[in-house]
């Protein structure tokens, strides 16, 4: 499904990500840990299309297709989610326009009929009720106004309505209560299925508690320098970092 | 980034689609502002002594005024002998049927999207329908006259209403308020007119629709609006222009009288000829709109959505004469390509407890310049006055200006007066959310700038609202709306 | 440009046949660096004249009749009979800086040498060093000023002989500031020009206060003009303090250029005087530069107090912010005009400007018209203007613990003010202030000790 090679990115003449390499087959669940500020987030942000990204190298295949030839909707379209780590407020813009402009485009992309708007209502009560989220939601702004947790919930929502082939989720579990963690976690879970994969980008353990990885990876100075199973979670929570950037070095 | 400004760039480059002209038959006088052309205006118009006398005072007072020059606009000199005065579709101004009206006059509206036949007019909206000035056509006329609402032309009311005409004209905006004010006071041509008996609440909105059609024309239309205590109207007006190379003048006038607890809500879509891409022609929109709250606890409510004209150069504005007396001005101003707009309010508290709230959502693009100019003056005597401004600017591309200048006089100490105004270009990382959705960067300007615009766009009656947003997508898209 | 009316003009021959007939003395002693701008700026100042209400840049403040009365000009250095160093003796505790003293706009001839200072400072008065070493002067005198439309600018240039003088070499950190005593001492009404000019080399620091003191009582009109030029990676504060008696007069203007990550604060307190005018003009000239601008007005009586900023970002990066606050009592008039201009290309912009007023009496006035001009669009610019009163909430608060409600207002606008002094960054000038200003608000005279004589 995804294949990284060698990937490269900096900004302002550092390099944060050096030479990356990563494979990530349908079905299976991956989750990225490492410490603050070795790249996980940069990650997440050039795969999904993020500009501001100097001196970006290497080869990123994605269902077949070089992602860098395509633009950030494109590469959302053909089925690339990213959960953003810090969703940005829209001030103005409701909730349910934005999500309907945005299945639509998937809809067009995929040759089908744009949702009237009593099937995407009838689609939207359907995704809340499996996510047991609170129906206030979208009739506000977009994220304008949400708590942390809102925010975090409404990213799983609007994975659960688009229906990516790959999700990749930032550090969704930062700042959450152990509720909203779970709200967050069976969400991920109920639409696990073989045809779809989830990077899972978390500074610690806890979320893979309820996600359980196939595979766990170890990103340090812009490379996975580490790679094991989910045990590798817990010898991570049990012994911090530095063991691993003591081997490193 | 340079994906983004292509982007920007195309999104910003729009035609304007009410360009096309009408070939009507019109009565035209000879270019050329005197007296004479005046007393041919007024005579044209049959009017009483008292009108002439008027436009008389308003030219004499016009010679004597400058150009007012501390707009933050460049305006190219006019020649004010090369306009022609006086335009009218020559069959006579008002029509029994819409048989007699000039099927070519009705083409017209129809393409704008303003039907006069009233079995097919939007359910609750009187239409009095200007084109160059003259008034052609008002519809559910009698439906509104059997509540006492007097909703006409200005000719017809100069004639069948003179006293109210009398007692009223020139209340809001004296003959020598300002340069355009002063000119419209001598040359206006026609307009709408608007009566509200004491209680009574209009059961519809009101809506005038200006077209500029004739070349080499100046459009002065005058609007005067009275709401009686306790009455109630919501007015729309909205405009257009065909596309010419050369540059029209607008100088017209609104004013609104309020008396005890009436409330007149004034909204206004703003869609004249802007120019072409290279900012050649276009109208230049001098407007003076002005509301006397007169009344205890009257409001008046100006909202605006400014899209078209060249040069925009107009502050709807309230003095809050009476007691706790409530004043509004909701605004949102697109400059794009050469456009310049220098627009705002004017809210004077007068009375005790008297409020005001400005909201203006400023966006530029192209080539453009945007300001805000207002000014809050609270008197000595308006003890305990409130205020609120909140003016925004929004950037699209490094090309455009956006400016703000408020003015903020306060005289007593129980009044408490608030002004806030933030500049920034518009969010990448709003877009970039979009992108990650799978919404294009096109859809997503016009997205992001319409929740920027909502909360003006929401004072807008309901099917105004839609018109504006579409509106507002034209002005910053592609062909989309 | 302005229509002048008949008294106007009356009114501005009256200054340029000052200037014409006193052409010869203005020039005797003064360095051609001073002398070749004198005849162009008198013909800029005939243009418009001194401002009234119709010049858009003065709408709130008239200056028509402070010029109309009859005032002594001086046009040369006059002894002074006492020795001002034993007259004058600022308490400040802990307030440790070198002292240099001007009167009436002048150098004063008996200052005390200041020894101590690191090698290449010079402090002086501007007439002596322009004589002395042009070329510490030439590459800046009146290259901001020459620049500015303003009529008052002008007149400075056109009349001026002398003022402070301070050029810090590159490299050097002066770590004691300078305080500059501004005294006004004179038997009748006098008319001051001062002329101030501060250089801080590249990669240098230094402090400046500047106290403006009234040693007799009578009419004054000052008319100044004070030009700094920051240099690349320099670090400048420049502190202001006017205390005067409520009969002097002042059109102050001050222009900062800042090069290449440069860093200035200056921050004006406004206590005691007549009309008042400060004009405040930056230019962010290099990336990276940095302005923070703070001003404050406690006003009651008839004072009025004019702050005028206009803050240019000139180039892309760089950041400023302003803060000015206005306490406004009895019959007092305030006014406040801050521009920020973004010119085009300066990207990456970001600028914010407050203006916070409270008026205690209903014949108190304040006016505030903050401006924004943006050229370019990644820019974060905001500005806010608030006028009211003191919270009338969190006064109840504070009653509601016990205080009375004298002492709650009085601890409301201490905190009102507070917000400006903090940000002084010499310590015992901070703490001086923030006692001054709590006598100020207490209504007893807020007066320097030994300095100043209300």
């Amino acid at each position: 499904m995804l294949t990284i090679k060698n990937l490269k990115a900096s900004v302002e003449d550092k390099e944060i990500l050096r030479g990356l390499n990563l494979d990530v087959k349908a079905g299976e669940v991956h989750a990225i840990m490492g410490p603050n500020g070795s790249g996980k987030s940069t990650l997440g942000n050039v795969l999904s299309g993020k500009e501001g990204y100097d001196d970006l190298d290497g080869e990123v295949e994605f269902l077949g297709e070089d992602l860098f030839e395509l633009a950030a909707e494109d590469r959302a379209k053909k089925g690339l989610f990213l959960g953003f780590q810090y969703p940005v407020e829209i001030p103005g813009v409701p909730m349910v326009n934005f999500l309907k402009a945005s299945v639509n485009e998937h809809r067009k992309f995929k040759g089908l009929e744009p949702l009237s708007a009593s099937e995407f209502l009838k689609l939207m009560r359907e995704k809340k009720e499996m996510l047991h989220l609170d129906s206030q939601l979208t009739n506000r702004s977009v994220n304008e106004g949400f708590s942390g947790g809102e925010k975090k919930k409404n990213e799983i929502f609007q994975m659960a309505m688009l229906e990516p082939k790959l999700a990749i989720l930032d550090e969704t579990d930062s700042g959450l209560d152990i509720d909203a963690l779970k709200i967050v976690a069976d969400g991920v879970n109920a639409l696990k299925n073989p045809e779809r994969s989830t990077i899972v980008i978390t500074h610690y353990q806890r979320l893979l508690e309820y996600i359980v990885p196939d595979f766990v990876h170890v990103l340090y100075q812009g490379q996975i320098v580490k790679s094991g199973g989910k045990e590798l979670a817990l010898e991570l929570e049990e012994k911090g970092y530095d063991w691993i950037k003591k081997e490193t070095v | 980034m340079e994906e983004q400004d292509k982007i920007l760039h195309e999104v910003t480059s729009q035609e304007y689609k009410y360009g096309f002209t009408t070939d009507l038959e019109m009565d035209t006088i000879p270019k050329g502002l005197n007296e004479d052309v005046i007393r041919m205006i007024s005579a044209k118009k049959e009017e009483p002594e008292f009108m002439l006398q008027f436009r008389l005072d308003a030219y004499r007072k016009w010679l004597k005024m400058p150009m007012p020059e501390w707009a933050y606009l460049k305006i190219p000199p006019i020649d004010f002998q090369d306009i022609i005065y006086y335009a009218a579709p020559k069959k006579k101004a008002e029509y029994e049927s819409l048989d007699e009206v000039d099927p070519e006059l009705l083409e017209t509206f129809n393409k704008l999207g303003i039907p006069l036949e009233e079995q097919k007019v939007l359910a609750g909206v009187a239409v009095d329908a200007v084109i160059d000035s003259v008034s052609v056509k008002t519809t559910f006329k009698e439906t509104l006259a059997e509540k006492g609402i007097i909703f006409c032309s200005f000719s017809e009311a100069v004639q069948e209403h003179p006293d109210l005409v009398k007692k009223y004209i020139g209340m809001a905006v004296p003959v020598a308020d300002n340069f355009f004010a002063a000119l419209n006071s001598a040359v206006f041509s026609d307009g709408s007119f608007c009566f509200i008996p004491k209680g009574v609440k209009c059961p519809m909105e009101l809506s005038t629709y200006f077209r500029i059609n004739a070349a080499g024309t100046g459009q002065f239309e005058r609007t005067l609006i009275i709401a009686e205590d306790e009455s109630y109207v919501s007015y729309l007006e909205g405009c257009t222009a065909p596309m010419r190379d050369e540059n029209q003048l607008h100088a017209a006038v609104v004013e609104i009288i309020a008396l005890d607890r009436a409330e007149v809500k004034y909204s206004t879509v703003q869609n004249w000829y802007p120019g072409d891409k290279q900012g050649k022609g276009g109208v230049y929109n001098f407007v003076t709109k002005r509301g006397i709250c007169r009344g205890e606890s009257s409001k008046i409510s100006w909202t605006q959505v400014e899209t078209g004209s060249a040069i925009t150069w107009k502050y709807p504005s309230c003095i809050l004469m009476g007691d706790n007396s409530v004043g509004e001005f909701n605004s949102v101003a697109v400059t794009n390509n050469f456009q310049q707009a220098d627009t705002g309010t004017k809210m004077i508290h007068i009375g005790k407890n008297t409020k005001s709230t400005i909201i203006s959502k400023g966006i530029s693009a192209g080539k453009s310049d945007n300001s805000y100019r207002g000014l809050v003056k609270v008197l000595p005597g308006a003890v305990n006055s409130r205020n609120f401004s909140q003016c925004d600017s929004l950037l699209l591309g490094s090309t455009c200006g956006a400016h703000t200048f408020p003015y903020v006089e306060v005289g007593n100490k129980s009044s408490i007066v608030e002004h806030e105004a933030t500049t920034s270009k518009i969010g990448e990382d709003q877009i970039f959310y979009c992108n990650q959705r799978g919404i294009s960067t096109e859809d997503a300007i016009g997205m992001i700038v319409n929740g920027y615009a909502k909360e003006v766009l929401n004072k807008l009656p309901m099917e105004f609202a839609v018109e504006a947003q579409k509106l507002l997508q034209i002005s910053l898209e592609g062909s989309v709306g | 440009m302005t229509q002048l009316i008949a008294k106007d003009i009356a009114l501005n021959e009256r200054y340029t046949s000052l200037f014409y007939e006193n052409k010869e003395a203005l020039e005797k002693g003064s360095s051609p660096i001073l002398n070749r701008m004198r005849e162009i700026a008198i013909k800029r100042f005939e243009k418009d004249g001194i401002p009234g209400f119709k010049n858009e840049n003065y709408k709130y403040t008239n200056l028509q009749p402070i010029f109309e009365k009859k005032y002594q000009h001086i046009f040369e250095y006059k002894r002074v009979e006492v020795d001002l160093n034993d007259v004058f003796r600022c308490d400040v505790p802990q307030l440790d800086t070198y002292v240099v003293l001007l009167v009436n706009g002048w150098y004063y001839a008996r200052n005390r040498e200041l020894t101590e200072l690191p090698d290449g400072v010079v402090v002086g008065g501007l007439q002596q060093v322009a004589n002395e070493h042009p070329e510490l002067v030439q590459d800046y005198l009146n290259r901001q000023a020459a620049l500015s439309d303003d009529p008052m600018v002008a007149l400075n240039t056109a009349f001026a002989k002398d003022g402070f003088f301070m050029f810090v070499p590159d490299n050097v950190h002066l770590e004691k500031p300078i305080q500059v005593i501004n005294l006004m001492r004179a038997e009748e009404s006098i008319f001051a020009t001062q002329r101030n000019l501060l250089v801080a080399g590249k990669n240098s620091q230094f402090k400046v206060v500047f106290c403006d003191h009234t040693l007799t009582q009578g009419e004054f009109l000052s008319n100044n003009v004070t030009e700094v030029f920051v240099e690349r990676d320099a670090v400048v504060d420049l502190y202001t303090v006017q205390n005067q008696n409520n009969q002097a007069n002042s059109v102050n203007a001050s222009f900062f250029k800042q090069e290449e990550n440069s860093n200035l604060l200056t921050s004006t307190a406004t206590l005691h005087g007549g009309l008042i005018r400060n004009n405040v003009k930056i230019t962010l000239d290099g990336e990276y530069s940095h302005a923070d601008v703070y001003g404050m007005s406690f006003t009651d009586k008839k004072q009025h107090v004019d702050n005028y900023t206009n803050i240019e970002h000139a180039k892309a990066n760089c950041t400023s912010n302003q803060v000015y606050k206005n306490v406004l009592d009895e019959d007092s008039v305030g006014a406040f005009a801050g521009r920020i201009h973004v010119v085009r290309d300066a990207q990456k912009t970001a600028a914010f400007q407050r203006n916070n007023n409270v008026l205690l009496t209903d014949s108190a006035k304040m006016n505030t018209k903050p401006q924004l001009i943006i050229d370019a669009d990644d820019v974060k610019c905001s500005h806010g203007a608030t006028i009211g009163q003191i919270d009338e909430e969190a006064l109840f608060y504070i009653r509601t613990r016990g205080i009375n409600e004298a002492d709650a207002r009085l601890m409301l606008m201490n905190a009102f003010a507070h917000e400006v002094i903090q940000e002084i960054r010499v310590e015992p000038l901070r703490d001086r202030i923030d006692e001054l200003v709590d006598k100020r608000l207490r209504g007893e005279l807020a007066r320097c000790h030994s300095c100043d004589m209300n």
